[in-house]
């Protein structure tokens, strides 16, 4: 079974980002930027199927600026067999991005894609769905854990009450949740070998999609900031405070 | 026009998060269907049909839609919500995994995760963990929307009578089925619910030691929640993280004990009314945000502060 992983580049986790003083978007000019956690994680759960004989290629694509190569050959490094390069001027929204998955689904024709649950940028965790949708496919979403049993996927789910398993058909469409596993950190000679790994370049026009735009980006403002209160010295001017101050209690 | 607003449920009762996305449907304006589709879910119907702001309650019971299955649930809600200008589903794991299937379905996107209504096709939502806030436009005929519970003041629950209309189930998809579940059972109010919360982090160092902070709950009617590391070391179960990742909460009162505030944390909790945070490190990060903060070893401070309520 072939097994596609679509990862995204964005901002570090750990950086705090700016809004620009024209409040026309957030500012990315030299900010660190890495693969998305979620991606991550999408990536390692793949390569595992590999190691147990379950996958038996794992492809990871990317849509985006040329620099998206640099988190396709982060994935390379992390054991990915080859990777594809969907290039694009700018970030395509959500619906674009599953639009051209889908025509890469139809090419390559994979048992399984697994995708991040969110990325931490724009935070809106609809891409890996709307393939679903776009392909036919059936979606685990937020996984925990995944298992290929009997042609079909086991999918454990962590939802809001708890956790829900359910069985899908493949195809199927997967993403990942934070604790579906721990990612390995890459090895210096497996980021060498890396390099080495196949990677192509496509375009929307050689998929045969015509990206169009759904949404409009009116502005982007910084959140009201929150001012540290007081330190409190007692256990008994914590009560004192949420009774007769804050009222809360 | 008019707009579709999904009902969160579980075949019995009507889930608090459809009154916060009901008060956002009715800052957009205009007539207001509310679609319950599940299996045995007449309750429900009625329920919504009290709703303040309903005009008709769509309900759709059928064995396919116990589950709530994305796959079949997105061709049923693809299906009636095309002649409506907004589809809304709150912003909860059952929203966020059903409405991006439905917006691809319909060829529009989905605006996630809207605080505010600007007018009937801009919106405010947050990015980058809540660094950020965008106002996005939708250029589509139909806008699919979840709604994050905390930036709506939710309607009433009673007082309305809308009329109840019964529609038959749309063909099964064949892609999915229902295996199990492990539903957490608890007597506590719901996180994203809750006037108070007390979470417990990595500094309560096991599972067993959230008994202090349940002590804690029960005098003060509190939802307990905890940060991703309690979770990850297994102190606790998944349902109860908060975050940008996990729930979002914005209780009147959020006591955070051994959590040190990173950003993923605080984009789950900083629109709390009022913030306590307990830590004995008097340099962590979570003091930015608390208006009352005490250092102290929580092992000490959390049964002084059961015993002081
Ligand atoms: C600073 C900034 C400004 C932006 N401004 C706009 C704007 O004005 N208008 C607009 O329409 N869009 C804009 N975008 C793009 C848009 O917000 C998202 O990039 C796009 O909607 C993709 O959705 P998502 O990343 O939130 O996907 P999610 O659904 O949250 O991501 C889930 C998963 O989908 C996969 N995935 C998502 N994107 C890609 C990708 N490019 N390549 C491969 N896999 C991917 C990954 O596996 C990811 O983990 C902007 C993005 C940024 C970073
Ligand atoms: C993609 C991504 C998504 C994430 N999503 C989330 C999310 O949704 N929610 C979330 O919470 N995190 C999330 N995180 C993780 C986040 O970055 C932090 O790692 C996490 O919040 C830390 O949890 P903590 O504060 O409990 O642990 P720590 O940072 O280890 O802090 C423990 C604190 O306890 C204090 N302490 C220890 N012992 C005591 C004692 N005896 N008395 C008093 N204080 C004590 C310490 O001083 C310290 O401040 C995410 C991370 C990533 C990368």
């Amino acid at each position: 079974m072939k097994v596609l992983v679509a990862v995204k580049r964005v901002i570090d986790y750990n950086v705090k980002v700016r809004v620009k003083s024209d409040n026309t978007d957030v500012d990315l000019a030299n900010v660190k930027m890495a693969l998305n956690p979620f991606c991550e994680i999408a990536v390692e759960e793949a390569v595992r199927l590999k190691e147990a004989n379950v996958a038996t290629e794992v492809v990871v694509v990317s849509v985006g600026p040329k620099a998206c190569q640099e988190q396709i050959r982060t994935a390379l490094a992390l054991g990915a067999d080859r990777g594809i390069h969907i290039e694009t001027d700018t970030m395509p929204e959500s619906l674009s991005v599953a639009k051209l998955l889908a025509k890469l689904v139809e090419q390559e024709q994979p048992g399984l894609v697994i995708l991040g649950k969110q990325s931490i940028d724009s935070d809106n965790n609809q891409t890996g769905q709307m393939l679903a949708a776009l392909t036919g496919m059936s979606q685990g979403t937020f996984a925990s854990r995944v298992q290929v049993i009997d042609g079909s996927l086991n999918v454990t789910r962590e939802v809001d009450g708890g956790l829900q398993t359910l069985a899908l058909k493949l195809p199927a469409v997967v993403t990942t949740d934070l604790r579906l596993n721990e990612p390995r950190y890459a090895k210096l000679p497996d980021i060498m070998k890396a390099k080495k790994k196949p990677l192509d370049v496509k375009t929307p026009a050689d998929l045969g999609v015509e990206l169009r735009d759904h949404t409009r980006l009116l502005k982007v403002e910084t959140p009201p900031v929150r001012q540290a209160g007081i330190k409190v010295a007692s256990v008994d001017e914590l009560v004192e405070k949420l009774k007769n101050e804050a009222k809360v209690i | 026009m008019a707009i579709l607003v999904i009902a969160e449920h579980d075949n019995s009762t009507l889930k608090g998060a459809t009154l916060n996305t009901l008060a956002a449907a009715t800052q957009i304006g205009g007539d207001i269907h509310l679609l319950v589709a599940g299996s045995g879910c007449q309750a429900v119907a009625e329920q919504g049909a009290a709703a303040a702001g309903v005009n008709k309650v769509l309900c759709v019971d059928a064995a396919l839609y116990e589950h709530q299955l994305a796959e079949d649930l997105a061709l049923l809600v693809a299906e009636c919500g095309r002649d409506y200008s907004h589809i809304l589903a709150p912003a909860t794991t059952n929203g966020k995994n059903l409405m991006p299937r439905v917006a691809a379905l319909l060829d529009v996107a989905q605006i996630s995760d809207i605080i505010a209504v600007e007018s009937a096709d801009s919106f405010r939502r947050p990015i980058y963990a809540g660094n950020a806030i965008a106002t996005v436009q939708s250029l589509d005929p139909i806008k699919v929307i979840t709604v994050r519970g905390t930036g709506f003041d939710p309607v009433a629950a009673s007082g309305g009578s809308a009329e109840v209309v019964t529609l038959s189930a749309v063909s099964p998809a064949g892609l999915s089925s229902f295996v199990s579940e492990e539903v957490a059972e608890s007597e506590r109010p719901e996180l994203t619910s809750a006037r108070v919360v007390i979470s417990g982090g990595r500094g309560m160092g096991n599972g067993e030691n959230f008994a202090l902070l349940e002590k804690v709950a029960d005098k003060l009617g509190a939802a307990i929640g905890a940060s991703r590391a309690a979770v990850d070391a297994g102190f606790v179960p998944n349902d109860m993280q908060v975050g940008q990742t996990g729930k979002i909460v914005a209780p009147d009162l959020y006591i955070a004990v051994g959590i040190s505030g990173a950003i993923q944390h605080l984009a789950g909790m900083k629109d709390s009314k009022v913030i306590v945070a307990i830590n004995k490190d008097e340099e962590a990060p979570i003091f930015q945000v608390a208006d009352y903060g005490l250092v102290a070893d929580l092992f000490s401070a959390v049964p002084e502060l059961e015993q002081k309520l």
